[in-house]
């Protein structure tokens, strides 16, 4: 089957029912979309699909249709996507583990509620498990993010 | 390189300089020297000027072996170093590397000796003194126990400094200056007349030189980067998804396993069939392991889909399959066979509690899980000249040690590359998960093999945090806590955790009563008893240890007693709080938090204290009652830790710290039926989600001469606090974790 990963086609041979995170991860070796739990729990997994997140570990491989971008093709250590800035500004990360999901989550909200309310932001981003518990930088930094992609 | 100069730099670490540093290492009983590992592979012009400073061609490389679990931990170690090596945290790498007995842990042993940490005489330096020997004797490389900055503070500076001495050394030997003369900044020394030379430049002259060891450390007032706020150098890493974790580890040739062992834990496998995971695609061979088997397949999503396709019967666990048994085992402990120490004992509690209005209270702590989000995970290549191993870990010598066992290789064959951790809060002290892939890996040899676990399988092994039960009886005379009697029950987290490493600890174990017996309060007649429960199902550490359940304990039931006091819950701890430094952290957090203000209706307050790990910590919670449950506005937190290293990180280390020990004490428990762990993934073991995530105000003290690491004691008052807060705005007392179990939270 074919898969379109950050604006790169592949042709893969997997079982429909394999897991896109595990495509992205053990075929394609793409790393930074992260195995958590596995039963769409804990957000680490999340990409976009057609710009709206969605739990990897959940979407089989026959069921993508539409172009995946992982936290790779949101933007690199040398172009930073504006959630990535704010994500580095506040310093957010611990042992970082879920923060890729957590800013995939992030810009997909950004694009959905450029001016998210504090309601909005627990609300959206709930669904991603922090176990270093670094929520109140991440509150700021989506603010802060807001703030950023708005000025554009 | 002279054989004599090599032998010199070898002997640098625990010889001559570190009597330079002065008290840490001066009442070693022994001098015994401890090979510089950096110079077993070095390469022809390159310098390891000390065990953490090595500098070749390609740049200066800091050696920073307390593992980085998500606390900063690496950051901090380079800062240390840099610091008075006059480099830039831009200028630098860092690399854990590789297991050795110089890098052993000094702070470690300091609270593992049975005294207070407040008590500075004579008798407890002396015996912290022998800890830290027997613990150098073993070669502990240990990340755990909050020590990482305070082993590392002076040790890292002072390797700093000798690196930069010797540079200077080697430069005034090159341009003929001399040293007096010469400056250090940006990585390179600098001549009177403005010329530069690199210290990579410098390094082969370096690398001739005996260290020179004659260094003082600078003034505090003058530090570039120790208590600032500094940038975390995993920082972009970390948000750009281009951190590399063990679970990520890739190497040529690689295949990937999964396993499945008893989820009794300790029992046996009786008999399994594997017939419909062989023929499932991409597996290439099932192999049995001590207590379970495993798949070996090409994609670590078909690995874990084929071990569960195995069918497998399990033999019984070796502890009370239902909880039922635990509870009674801890309730039958509190009898004078099983009473473990008894440090705190001051004034007559019997003779108080005689004939006064008693105030009795039981208080239950469940089992928890770490559940680090990355999984655990091992990769190991087992070669005719070597054994390589690449995990997360906490305890790279034990792994090392172990492995050796295992496969049959000396020590000194296996290779240890310790990788990032997607967090451990204890987890990766346990090292199972390498044991069974040296065992998948034996039977692949050449290959390298990658065990990854799934969720379930991590959750439903997981060494646990201890399960602890306390009674207290105490009595209140004149506004004011007269008697405080409190026991606490629990197995020895200690001997369960060393025994799994084959170490036997004699002794009773302080960790049944740290976090309660040596708190820096003067009650009339006050006393602490430890009472050892017979060991259960395995535990290890979990965030704060002992601690985790037993400021809870001992916090709510002084709160209980103040209540029957009718006192200011923070007044009351302010005048029973002896320790100067301890009551200062009360003082600040009723000031962030404006202690005494009215309240609107609804809204409560509690204040909880605990001192652990040296570090004594003060927090206060605000809660409303609302029409959907409790929910928690507000936290402060006050922490005394002598020196904040990075201010940035601090603060996020303890409101993290916070969430984590609020998410556990209000949803969470690990608990066993039929001998198996019940809760299977995130959906049964929730934590803290970000709805329910309070604002967190953090300030850090720096009152105290010693310097304290944060990792862990923000998490023992803050249970108590939420029970404290609940019960002000409620009337109702929760004397057992998980809250919800009692009260509804928004």
């Amino acid at each position: 089957m074919k898969l379109t990963v950050n604006g790169t086609s592949h042709d893969i041979d997997v079982e429909d029912d394999m897991p896109l995170l595990w495509v992205l991860r053990d075929e394609l070796g793409i790393k930074g979309v992260k195995y958590g739990c596995g039963v769409a729990q804990c957000g680490a997994c999340t990409v976009h699909i057609d710009g709206v997140a969605v739990r990897s570990c959940q979407t089989f491989a026959g069921d993508v249709d539409g172009e995946v971008t992982t936290i790779e093709g949101l933007g690199t250590p040398e172009t930073l996507h504006a959630v990535q800035e704010a994500w580095i500004a506040h310093q957010v990360a611990q042992c970082g583990y879920c923060q890729s999901g957590q800013i995939m989550q992030a810009a997909s909200l950004l694009s959905d509620i450029p001016n998210p309310s504090d309601a909005d932001i627990d609300e959206a981003m709930s669904g991603n498990l922090c176990r270093c518990g670094t929520y109140t930088r991440i509150r700021a930094a989506v603010k802060t993010a807001a703030t950023k992609l708005q000025e554009v | 390189m002279s054989r004599i100069g090599k032998i010199a730099r070898r002997t640098f670490l625990v010889g001559s300089a570190t009597l330079v540093g002065g008290v840490a290492f001066g009442y070693f009983m022994y001098k015994r020297p401890v090979a510089n590992p950096l110079l077993d592979d070095l390469a022809e012009d390159a310098a390891a000027l000390t065990p953490y400073v090595k500098i070749d061609a390609s740049g200066i490389t800091l050696i920073t072996p307390r593992a980085d679990s998500g606390q900063g931990a690496y950051s901090v170690q380079a800062a240390l170093i840099a610091e008075e090596l006059d480099v830039t945290l831009e200028q630098i790498r860092v690399d854990p590397g590789m297991p050795s007995p110089a890098y052993y842990n000094t702070a470690l042993s300091a609270e593992a000796a049975p005294f207070r940490s407040t008590d500075e005489s004579f008798v407890a330096s002396s015996a912290r003194g022998v800890m830290d020997a027997m613990l150098k004797f073993m070669g502990l490389q240990i990340t755990g126990g909050s020590t990482t900055v305070p082993d590392s503070f002076e040790k890292l500076r002072l390797a700093g400094a000798v690196a930069r001495e010797t540079l200077k050394a080697a430069a005034a030997q090159q341009s003929g200056v001399s040293v007096a003369d010469l400056k250090t900044a940006n990585g390179a020394v600098e001549l009177p007349d403005g010329t530069t030379l690199s210290y990579v430049s410098l390094a082969p002259i370096a690398a001739t030189l005996d260290p020179v060891n004659d260094v003082t450390l600078r003034d505090p007032a003058t530090w570039r980067l120790v208590g600032k706020e500094m940038e975390r150098i995993d920082i972009v890493a970390k948000s750009t998804g281009t951190q590399g974790y063990g679970i990520d580890f890739e190497i040529d040739g690689m295949v990937h396993a999964s396993v499945r062992t008893n989820p009794r834990r300790g029992g046996n496998m009786v008999s399994y069939d594997a017939s419909a995971a062989e023929a499932m695609r991409g597996v290439q061979k099932v192999v049995p392991i001590t207590g379970g088997v495993a798949v070996v397949a090409d994609n670590t999503w078909r690995a874990i889909q084929a071990v569960n396709a195995i069918e497998i019967e399990w033999g019984d666990a070796p502890y009370p399959s239902e909880m039922d048994g635990h509870w009674a085992a801890l309730s039958d402990s509190f009898t004078q066979d099983a009473l473990d120490t008894r440090k705190r004992d001051e004034g007559d509690v019997e003779a108080a509690l005689e004939g006064a209005d008693v105030i009795e209270a039981e208080y239950r702590a469940p089992y928890l899980a770490h559940a680090p989000l990355e999984p655990i995970s091992a990769t190991v290549r087992v070669t005719d000249a070597r054994v390589d191993v690449w995990t997360g870990t906490q305890i790279p010598r034990f792994v090392q040690t172990n492995v050796a066992k295992i496969t049959g290789y000396d020590a000194d064959d296996v290779h240890v590359h310790v990788q990032v951790m997607g967090g451990s809060f204890g987890h990766r002290l346990e090292d199972r998960v390498v044991k069974e892939a040296a065992e998948i890996a034996m039977e692949l040899r050449g290959t390298p093999v990658k065990l990854t676990y799934s969720r379930e399988e991590d959750m439903t092994h997981n060494d646990t945090r201890q399960i602890a039960m306390a009674r207290g009886r105490g009595a209140v005379r004149d506004g004011k806590v007269e008697a405080y009697d409190l026991g606490i029950a629990m197995p020895s987290v200690v001997a369960s955790q060393m025994g799994r490493q084959g170490l036997p600890v004699p002794g009773p174990d302080l960790q049944i009563v740290a976090g309660a017996w040596e708190q820096p309060m003067s009650i009339p007649n006050y006393r602490v008893s430890g009472y050892r429960a017979p060991e259960l199902a395995p535990i290890t550490s979990w965030r704060a240890v002992g601690a985790s359940t037993n400021g809870f304990f001992h916090d709510v039931f002084l709160d209980e007693l103040i209540h029957a006091a009718g006192a200011d819950p923070m007044e009351e701890r302010m005048r029973l709080c002896w320790h100067d430094p301890s009551r200062k952290t009360l003082e600040a957090v009723a000031e962030m938090s404006g202690w005494g203000a009215p309240l609107p209706a609804g809204k409560g307050r509690g204040v909880a204290f605990c001192m652990s790990f040296g570090v004594p910590v003060a927090e206060v919670v605000e809660v409303t009652n609302t029409d959907s449950g409790i929910r928690i506005d507000k936290v402060w937190v006050a922490a005394e830790v002598g020196t904040v290293v990075d201010p940035v990180n601090f603060e996020n280390i303890v409101q993290g710290g916070i969430v984590w020990a609020l998410g556990h004490a209000m949803n969470a428990e690990v608990t066993y039926s039929d001998g198996m762990v019940d809760q299977m993934n995130y959906y049964d073991y929730e934590g803290m989600r970000m709805y329910q995530a309070p604002e967190i105000m953090v300030r850090g003290l720096e009152n105290g001469d010693h310097v304290r690491g944060m990792g862990e004691p923000m998490v023992p008052p803050a249970a108590a606090a939420l029970s404290n807060a609940i019960f002000a705005a409620t009337g109702q007392r929760i004397r057992e974790m998980p809250m919800n179990k009692f009260i509804d939270f928004v």
